[in-house]
């Protein structure tokens, strides 16, 4: 739990990393223009002092004319290399050339549009872009899955820096889009939330965000998977078309049948979750069991949010309950992670009835027994209780329950040199040190490459490449 | 009956094999019940008669007391039409006695008395399920070990209509819930201190038993969350609620929405946290009350008992203990007009105005209380003699500024009295003679009451044959005449108590012994009592089941050799201070019924003798000893007697042979009063 949870956050931060950090001033566009580079990390502490972009509707415009001149070109480029697919191959290297020059400009787009979107936003950036050569910038925005290895060797800056570089209204703001972006993360975030919650306060995980939200029919994409697509046991699932895999490495090939722009090698590696943004058309989901409330053709049709809800959601309403408890033997399940969380608390039921229902209050079991006929409290055989160790075990999970607008709003932004970047998110919390102590930094402690995480890799890699003595020196300064 | 007695023993002789076929069933048990009620043992000795006797005896028994349990199979064959079982004499009744009740499938048995009993469980409450599927009434009071396991046992006797669980405070919700749905037959349940039953148990009980009417929840931590619940039980007559501190005003305020058409009695003495503003709330919503209980409860206020009179038909208020505000007295003769029985027992602030005024509104009272309210003086006995000529029972215990002028006004005009308690007057001869009037008194409590002489208890023992009790405790100036007056003129006497009537000798035992109903005499510091008076009682009074003979030193072994040998139904004795020896210790100890024995201060009693005489008497459930003979015993045989059943008390108290005279005792306790 602890590490998956850790690996949400290591999703968003990588996601707002991957936003902001490749801000990039190359471009030449004069807002990012004002800033001074640092070029040390310690040493900038006090020259670095980033303004905020303050919403200026005539640089806006400058920056909406320069987009859609970009636009003119790359469309340019890409004519010409239309034109010439037609003819004999050119040469190999200047069709690399020029996929880089296209890449680059993409890029470059994408970003100037975040930036000029929102303005509000403090404008993040490493020296090392501005060192960068354009080449080098684009690989790193294009092969974000390699990316995800070179973790840094941070140089991380102490915290009277974070302070002089964001404010905290800057940090609440950033941690919007930090969370925004986790809530559309898509189905690896959505599967810690639904293991978070219990899974059995609602129908479906996802429903407890997504009833609020009242979308109006139409104004999303509905998709319906078949039962078979949806039992399955698929962990990698297309964006576009919902279909899942087992192996994402499937589902890279799989991509390539929407489209040629998934055939390129960057696309193929593994494709950079933020293309969401691209998305505007928000996905929802329809559960194929006609009747269904959340089947489309139900009058009150309420969407599903995403796969795994679809998928929580059939098992638990339309499937066998396979699963059944070790401990009391008559709780059953259909959904693997409701079992678990039954058998956390399994045995504390304590107030039985002769039906062999049970209950973790006693009130429960009375307005049970007198809602049924002839059902009546039962004893227990043998009044054994381990709930000492269970309570400790709970405390123990529940700790680290924390979602990542209630966590510490102080940054570390490690930089390296050359192309090696990563941001150490750090959510102190207050402090590190009975946290880290404890062996639970996991969830607070963040380090990630830029575009780690959209693979849908369950196993917290992110938190195994991270370098033993970064951890070392999180851990001193806890103590400091 | 004894021409019938002859007349069976007569047909055993004749050569007819079935002497009783002739006779039927229903006119040949008429006859056995007038034996038996003549004399427990005489249906003994028919049964011993022949064959067809025994037959018809044991088809007769409908209620069986064994003396031990371990009998009980063989006790349950003999006789196959027993519809009750009273265990009561059985100290410690095993599981294993439990489960040897044979169970055929249609038991005729109906009722179980286990509440005297221990050493029984879950085990054996389940074996009586089987055994007994239709029992309907059950009593596991005092089962303090019984727990929610015993409970759920309990449940499985679907057609049980009567449960007592008083006292079985091991039992919770679980136990309770278990009852409530097994046995949704139950019309009169006691959970009286069941102190770990809790509003969710009742809640279930008050869904499930809808059929209950009598409700006992005596110190049980019912709330007002489970209060409302039970009053809307549709058939709810009776609901005891003494002691319970969680029923307050706001428990009680919760009710005003309901509305009980059946509830007729409800008993809240000791609620502590019940004020006027509760009972009028009551008052609203339960209007048809018959008898209510506000004993040590609340101060009355004037305008608590105006509000009672919405409640049209109530007879009977009990309001002991309380302090009446002013005016409070007086509102109940203004209010309660309908009210019959009227209990002010050691109320404050009960004054001579007030119970006077409203005793002259009050003329249909039957019975009146007026114990311990010290204050009150001729005038109210005036009125209460003027207003209320119907009473049948007046009690006036300690009310001794009442002159015996005016106490003599009482037999005059209440010739209806039936229970009369005078203790601690100023009664002279003159009262007593102005009772005999009232030929149906039952109860006279006189003692204590120095001037009464032989003379006037002539006059009672004249005119009142039907006395059953009266109680002479202290009557230092009656003897022997007056006593013998008494015996002579009331053979249904029942009890007698002559404790210190130091004139007191043999004779009056001796006429005693033709009252052969008597089943309890008190003749604790007699001195002139011998052995030879308690033989004529023995012998004369089969019935006698507690006796006690402190103090009077004259009594030896002969008299316990006379008792061991006649009165079978001696459950209790007290023999401190006689000069009773091992040898008269060991022959009481036959008697197998003994149940309580207290023992202290005997010269000749040894350890040994004491000890074989406890582990001869089986069915012992308490007995007082001198603490001395604690460590004179041996340990492992005192153990051995306390898991029979039996408790020990151990006294230590100085010996001290000599009994102050009547009016030196009385001045004593005047002093202490004053103080």
């Amino acid at each position: 739990m602890d590490r998956s949870q850790n690996h949400i956050h290591g999703q968003s931060a990588a996601n707002f990393c991957y936003q902001f950090g490749s801000d990039n001033p190359l471009l030449g566009m004069g807002i990012q223009q004002q800033f001074a580079p640092f070029t040390s990390p310690f040493g900038a502490s006090s020259s670095t002092n980033i303004p905020h972009m303050d919403w200026n509707p005539a640089t806006m415009l400058d920056n909406l004319t320069f987009i859609e001149d970009k636009i003119r070109q790359v469309k340019d480029v890409i004519r010409t290399m239309v034109d010439n697919g037609g003819q004999l191959p050119c040469r190999q290297g200047d069709l690399t050339q020029q996929q880089q020059v296209v890449n680059a400009d993409l890029t470059c787009l994408i970003v100037q549009l975040i930036s000029t979107a929102g303005s509000l936003l403090p404008s993040l950036k490493n020296s090392s872009f501005l060192s960068q050569p354009p080449a080098g910038h684009m690989d790193t925005v294009n092969h974000v899955g390699s990316s995800s290895s070179f973790i840094p060797n941070a140089t991380t800056i102490s915290e009277e820096n974070k302070e002089d570089m964001c404010s905290p209204e800057d940090y609440e703001e950033l941690f919007k889009g930090f969370t925004d972006g986790a809530m559309e993360g898509g189905i690896e975030i959505d599967n810690v939330f639904v293991e978070e919650q219990d899974a059995k306060d609602g129908d479906e995980g996802g429903d407890a965000s997504m009833d609020g939200e009242n979308l109006p029919p139409g104004s999303y994409e509905l998709l319906q998977l078949e039962k078979d697509e949806i039992l399955a046991p698929h962990t990698h699932f297309c964006s576009i078309c919902g279909k899942g895999f087992k192996r994402d490495a499937n589902l890279r090939m799989h991509m390539r049948g929407h489209g040629d722009e998934y055939k390129s090698p960057a696309a193929l590696a593994k494709p950079p979750r933020d293309a969401s943004v691209e998305h505007e058309l928000v996905k929802r989901y329809s559960c194929p069991f006609v009747g269904c409330k959340r089947n489309k053709l139900h009058k009150n049709f309420q969407p599903l949010k995403t796969i795994l809800c679809v998928k929580n959601h059939y098992k638990r309403s339309h499937c066998e309950k396979s699963y059944t408890c070790s401990r009391c033997h008559t709780k059953k399940f259909s959904v693997m992670a409701d079992l678990k969380t039954h058998e956390k608390h399994c045995g504390r039921d304590k107030w039985l009835c002769s039906c062999g229902t049970s209950f973790s209050r006693k009130d429960k079991l009375f307005a049970h027994v007198a809602l049924f006929q002839g059902h009546t409290p039962a004893l227990p055989a043998d009044e054994t209780k381990n709930s000492s160790d269970q309570i400790s075990r709970v405390g123990s999970h529940q700790e680290p329950a924390k979602f990542p607008s209630s966590m510490g709003s102080s940054f570390m932004w490690g930089t390296s040199s050359s192309d090696d970047r990563g941001l150490d998110v750090k959510g102190l919390a207050g402090c590190s040190e009975d946290i880290l102590s404890t062996g639970n930094f996991g969830s607070f402690n963040f380090s990630f490459g830029p575009a780690d995480g959209f693979t849908g890799e369950p196993s917290g890699s992110s938190f195994s490449v991270l370098p033993p003595e970064h951890f070392q020196s999180a851990q001193k300064k806890g103590k400091n | 009956m004894a021409a019938a007695h002859r007349q069976h023993k007569r047909r055993r002789l004749s050569p007819s094999p079935a002497p009783f076929d002739s006779l039927a069933d229903e006119l040949l048990f008429l006859v056995l019940d007038r034996v038996a009620a003549a004399d427990p043992r005489a249906l003994k000795s028919f049964a011993l008669a022949s064959r067809a006797c025994h037959a018809a005896e044991s088809r007769h028994r409908r209620i069986l007391r064994p003396l031990r349990a371990d009998l009980l199979p063989a006790a349950l064959t003999r006789y196959p039409s027993v519809s009750r079982l009273d265990l009561s004499l059985c100290a410690r009744v095993p599981d294993a006695a439990l489960a040897a009740v044979p169970s055929s499938g249609s038991s005729p048995l109906r009722a179980v008395n286990l509440s005297r009993s221990s050493g029984f469980g879950a085990a054996g409450v389940a074996a009586l399920a089987r055994a007994c599927p239709g029992l309907a009434d059950l009593d596991l009071s005092n089962g303090v070990h019984l727990g929610d396991a015993a409970a759920a046992e309990v449940a499985r006797m679907r057609k049980l209509q009567r449960l007592s669980l008083s006292r079985c405070k091991q039992v919770t919700d679980m136990g309770l819930g278990c009852v409530a749905v097994g046995c949704t037959d139950l019309r009169d349940l006691s959970l009286k201190w069941c102190i770990g039953i809790t509003d969710l148990g009742l809640n279930l009980l008050a869904l499930k038993c809808n059929k209950l009417t009598t409700l006992d929840l005596s110190y049980t931590m019912i709330t007002k969350e489970s209060l409302l619940s039970i009053i809307k039980l549709p058939n709810l007559q009776v609901l005891i609620l003494v002691g319970c501190i969680g029923i307050d005003d706001d428990a009680l305020a919760s009710l005003e929405k309901e509305y009980s058409k059946s509830l007729q009695v409800l008993d809240m003495s000791h609620c502590q946290n019940v004020t006027d503003v509760g009972v009028s709330s009551i008052v609203k919503s339960i209007p048809n009350l018959l008898e209510l209980n506000l004993s040590y409860c609340c101060p009355v206020t004037p305008s608590m008992v105006r509000s009672l009179h919405k409640i049209s038909k109530l007879q009977t208020l009990k309001l002991e203990g309380c302090k009446f505000m002013a005016d409070g007295l007086k509102a109940i003769g203004s209010s309660c007009v309908s009210i019959r029985e009227l209990s002010l027992s050691k109320s404050a602030g009960v004054t001579d105005t007030e119970l006077s005024f409203a005793v002259s509104k009050l003329k249909n009272l039957l019975k009146l209380d007026i114990t311990c309210c010290r204050n009150i003086t001729d005038v109210s006995v005036v009125s209460i003699t003027r207003s209320c000529t119907s009473l049948i029972s007046l009690r006036m215990e300690s009310c001794s500024h009442v002159s015996s002028g005016a106490l003599q006004l009482i037999g005059k005009h209440c010739s209806q009295l039936e229970e009369l308690d005078l203790t601690d007057s100023d009664l002279d001869d003159e009262g007593l003679k102005a009772l005999t009037g009232c030929t149906n008194l039952s109860s006279l409590k006189i003692g204590i009451c120095l001037s009464i002489s032989d003379e006037g208890l002539t006059h009672i023992g004249k005119s009142c044959p039907k006395l059953r009790d009266i109680d002479l405790y202290r009557c230092g100036g009656i003897s022997d005449d007056g006593v013998i007056q008494i015996a002579k003129g009331c053979p249904m006497l029942e009890s007698i108590n002559l404790s210190y009537c130091t004139e007191v000798t043999d004779r009056s035992l001796m006429s005693l012994s033709k009252c052969t109903n008597l089943n309890t005499l008190e003749v604790r510091g007699c001195p002139r009592v011998s052995s030879a008076g308690l033989s004529e009682i023995a012998m004369g009074c089969r019935l006698l089941s507690k006796l006690d003979i402190k103090k009077c030193f004259e009594i030896n072994d002969v008299g316990m050799l006379y008792l061991s040998q006649f009165s079978h139904g001696l459950r209790q004795i007290n023999l401190s201070y006689c000069s009773v020896t091992d040898i008269g210790l060991l022959s009481l100890s036959s008697i197998c019924g003994l149940q309580n024995m207290t023992i202290v201060h005997l010269a000749g009693i040894t350890p040994n003798g004491l000890i074989a005489a406890l582990m001869v008497c089986g069915g012992l459930t308490k007995v007082k000893l001198h603490e001395a003979f604690k460590s004179m015993m041996p340990p492992h045989m005192l153990k051995n007697v306390e898991t029979r059943g039996c408790r020990f008390q151990w006294i230590n108290k100085p010996f001290k042979v000599e009994v102050e005279p009547c009016d030196v005792w009385k001045q004593q306790s005047q002093d202490v009063l004053v103080r």
